[in-house]
């Protein structure tokens, strides 16, 4: 590897440095007592959710953790094991109903303010809301060249990501193994996953 | 802003490292800067630079990785073990383009 020239900037890009330097150990040292785990960052992801907007977070947080050169598990659970079912995964729902956080940019064409004002809860129930809503976000991802769930997930372990369905939640659905999604590498229990996010930084959804 | 000089090219950079002007790449300093973090530019990693770079100068941002999938058609697998670690940041880094600002 060549030589960095002095005062030269350029971008960490994590990789380990090389070992000729023999100026740091000190500093090495530190930073391996303080941290709990000394192999590469992980982090570990629990997907519990099966509604389309909380589908995203995991599989958008995932893929940058990925593309930072950390270790990514994802452990879908409960209804989160709808996003790993090829049967339903791609019909992910988003509703307006219990959300009162649900505005829209938009309606600020119809009047300025208005974009900032809630849907009233009670015209989330109302028929066809919820596929409004869900065709509405799926547009507006598309529009930011967010794919959607199943060539998420292709994505995800295309850049190397673990994907793991839970076993409990599994038999609780009936599920069975043709519907996973194939990058999907095994059924596990929840103590399997813990064993396997050792050292993982853990975000709950 | 920084200016970097490597092998008799200067280039200006942001705070980071990154090129803040595209026009002061040339396939020569990319050569210099890969092999300041130990990686040999043959035509397998120029390819995707080459992309990065013409559809930056298209579309005004640095291409995301899956961009470089559905619109390059690059394998993902392939450009993660072309670049490793990093790889949408080295390869921005290395093609001369500005930080990626895209999420997915």
């Amino acid at each position: 590897m060549a030589t960095i020239p002095d005062g030269f900037v350029m971008p960490d890009f994590g990789d380990p440095a090389p070992a000729d330097n023999g100026t740091t150990p000190a500093t090495a040292t530190a930073t391996a007592a303080t941290a709990t785990s000394t192999g590469p960052r992980r982090m570990a992801f629990i997907c519990s959710k099966g509604n389309l907007d909380m589908a995203y977070p995991a599989l958008i947080v995932g893929n940058a953790a990925l593309t930072e050169g950390v270790e990514v598990l994802i452990f879908f659970t409960f209804w989160g094991l709808d996003m790993i079912n090829t049967q339903v995964n791609d019909k992910l729902k988003f509703t307006v109903s219990g959300n009162t956080a649900m505005h829209m940019p938009d309606l600020a064409k119809v009047r300025p303010g208005l974009e900032y004002k809630a849907i009233p809860q009670a015209l989330g129930n109302l028929p066809g809301m919820t596929a409004y809503a869900t065709r509405h976000m799926k547009e507006e991802m598309d529009k930011l060249g967010v794919p959607p769930v199943p060539e998420f997930l292709d994505l995800l372990a295309a850049s190397g990501a673990h994907l793991y369905a839970c076993k409990l939640s599994y038999d609780m659905a009936k599920m069975i193994e043709a519907d996973l999604h194939p990058a999907v590498e095994g059924v596990i229990t929840a103590a399997d996953f813990v064993e396997l996010a050792e050292g993982a930084q853990i975000v709950f959804i | 802003m920084p200016t970097n000089t490597l092998n008799g090219h200067t280039f200006t950079v942001d705070d980071e490292g990154f090129f803040t002007d595209p026009d002061q790449w040339s396939p020569e300093l990319a050569a210099d800067m890969a092999e300041l973090i130990g990686t040999e530019l043959d035509d397998a990693h120029m390819a995707p630079l080459e992309f990065m770079r013409s559809d930056a100068a298209e579309h005004g941002a640095t291409p995301t990785l899956r961009r470089m999938h559905a619109t390059g058609g690059f394998d993902i697998k392939e450009l993660y073990r072309l670049y490793p670690g990093k790889p949408v940041k080295k390869m921005a880094w290395l093609a001369g383009l500005p930080k990626p600002t895209g999420c997915v």
